[in-house]
């Protein structure tokens, strides 16, 4: 039988929330025990639980104080935050479509030039890579991966944008997004997507889940049009791919 | 069926209820009123469940009227002067506008929000399980956006149930209060002590997102950047700058900035409250008194009916209302009489 793994540090959030933290850094292996402990407590639920919320390296578990206490709470996650992880499922793998530069991707110029490169190569290295989402966030359907180049790890921006549209792909720090709604933000805009992540009246609502693999692939500014319209209709656009 | 028009309205102002709850791990919002215990007491004055959902109308003036029949409404929040076609409303109390008769509501009077129900609730597409506005995501019913004049709500005619006030708790006076944490550890104690000692005061810059407070810098032990996790109502996130926000109901739903502390569930809709410009402190509790606290407010709210009055049994004091029409200073509706003028905390 295997060993127990180390425990996580539990955090209070205020009165009716904890962070189950696995890991202060973005690490794929924390990120499994965040998706396996969100598993298990969705399996067999403790009374008082209202929502789990994965991310990185932690999950925020919600509950309500008038039904379960904050020690009694945390004695009952500690054991099930330890156990040995089960083998991980196959994950979900989505192809996804980008329009990279010009109007679509006011920063890639930008990125090229401090990279010491060419737009082309870091579309090539941007493509290139094999991405996996690690959560969902911020905003509706706003998927954080990593898996990101390291040759592509850059600061954010000094200066964020107030307005970045729906759509944008764009890559900050040591990490890579696919955002869905306009919000601000301080990453560097290399391309968009006609893919919703998040779609209301559509089934399904939302389109990625932590844990599943994605890869991107350019097509040009024509082909991102006709997508749009298409996605906007309610098309999923992204390319399930099925091992 | 009648309808309820909204004649006139400032910025700031929408249909809101208990919240968005079951997709903040897709990122989606909760939103939900600002101030719970004041949208439980407008719902429970004209019979609606406690979180259901009504107008919230922000620090200006707004007007309502009703069409194709009568209406009944309550208002409960930041205190404003009120009235029906020139008769004065209190404060926490249920009134019916006969069909054309017009609510007029003006500016609060020290803090922000002031709710207004409509009994049989405002209807619309629920998407998980609520009608609540987040205007950024496009989200809500019957309008995903902040309401503006012409807006509609179709509504039930009044039942002509008698008007009723509602006898609210003495407010909590004093420092909001937090727990410490999630990210306490990424402060020293010279940089916790600053945040507990310091005055603060919310920044006009504020909104449903986040209040922004200005006081002193707080500053970092490992500079500004964690890794992104989970956010609650209340989180007090430090930016690289090192001046506080506290999330409040439209908070995205993860952040990447360490949080000092989260205020306590009971004292959110305070710290919702308070006017930009007015000083406040905070005060640390311990994880004891903060769920005892949760558990004290979830009763308040549940037991909001057992505090009903017949309306008829207070005498409004037009000219202290008047009286007390100065900024930074609120008047108790409970005690018809003295009419006490109390400072803010």
């Amino acid at each position: 039988m295997a060993a127990t793994l180390p425990p996580p540090r539990l955090l209070p959030s205020g009165d009716s929330a904890v962070t189950v933290e696995f890991s202060r850094t973005i690490d794929d292996a924390a990120n499994e025990r965040v998706l396996a402990l969100d598993k298990a407590l969705l399996a067999t639920p403790i009374e008082g639980i209202s929502e789990t919320i994965p991310t990185y390296r932690s999950l925020l578990v919600h509950y309500d104080p008038g039904k379960i206490g904050f020690d009694a709470l945390c004695d009952k996650l500690l054991p099930i935050a330890c156990q040995p992880l089960p083998p991980s499922t196959k994950a979900r793998r989505w192809r996804i479509p980008v329009a990279y530069g010009g109007e679509h991707g006011i920063d890639l110029e930008d990125v090229a030039k401090a990279l010491n490169t060419t737009p082309d190569d870091i579309v090539a290295r941007h493509v290139g890579g094999d991405y996996r989402v690690a959560m969902i966030g911020f905003t509706p359907g706003w998927s954080y991966l990593s898996g990101l180049d390291k040759s592509l790890h850059m600061s954010r921006r000094q200066n964020p944008r107030l307005f970045t549209p729906a759509g944008t792909i764009s890559i900050g720090g040591i990490q890579a997004g696919i955002q869905c709604l306009a919000a601000p933000s301080g990453w560097h805009l290399l391309g968009r997507t006609p893919v919703r992540t998040y779609q209301l009246h559509r089934n399904p609502t939302f389109l990625t889940e932590p844990g599943d693999r994605v890869t991107f692939f350019a097509i040009d500014h024509k082909t991102f049009e006709e997508q749009d319209r298409a996605a906007e209709a309610g098309e999923i656009i992204a390319e399930q791919v099925i091992a | 069926m009648s309808r309820l028009m909204v004649a006139s309205i400032g910025p700031a102002s929408s249909v809101q209820d208990g919240g968005r709850r079951g997709a903040q791990r897709y990122g989606l919002t909760v939103s939900g009123a600002m101030d719970r215990l004041a949208l439980a007491a407008a719902n429970t004055l004209v019979g609606n469940e406690p979180l259901a959902a009504a107008v919230e109308i922000g620090p200006f003036g707004a007007t309502f009227t009703a069409k194709d029949g009568a209406v009944r409404v309550a208002i409960a929040g930041a205190p404003r002067n009120a009235d029906v076609a020139g008769r004065p409303v209190a404060m926490d109390t249920s009134v019916t506008l006969k069909d054309g008769e017009t609510l007029t509501l003006g500016f609060a009077r020290g803090g922000a929000f002031t709710y207004l129900a409509i009994e049989g609730a405002i209807k619309g597409e629920l998407v998980f399980g609520s009608l609540a506005v987040n205007a950024r995501a496009g989200l809500g019913s019957p309008y995903p956006r902040p309401l503006r004049a012409g807006d509609e709500f179709t509504v039930d005619a009044a039942s002509g149930a008698p008007e009723l006030r509602i006898e609210l708790p003495k407010p909590v006076s004093g420092p909001i209060r937090v727990v410490m944490g999630p990210q306490d550890d990424e402060f020293d104690d010279a940089n916790k002590a600053l945040f507990l000692d310091s005055e603060w005061k919310i920044s006009a810059t504020s909104d449903r997102m986040g209040y922004r407070l200005e006081g002193p810098a707080i500053k970092h032990l490992h500079g500004h950047n964690i890794v992104s996790d989970g956010t609650v109502n209340g989180s007090i996130q430090v930016p690289g700058n090192g001046a506080p926000i506290a999330l409040m109901m439209d908070r995205g739903t993860s952040g990447g900035y360490p949080k000092i502390a989260t205020v306590i569930t009971a004292d959110v809709g305070r710290l919702a409250q308070t006017s930009a410009g007015t000083a406040f402190r905070f005060k640390a509790v311990t994880m004891a008194e903060a769920q005892d606290e949760a558990r004290k407010f979830q009763q308040l709210i549940r037991t909001l009916p057992d505090r009903l009055r017949s309306s008829d049994t207070i005498e409004l004091n037009i000219e202290a209302l008047s009286d007390a029409n100065v900024a930074g200073y609120a008047v108790s509706a409970m005690d018809a009489g003295t009419w006490q003028v109390t400072a803010e905390p």
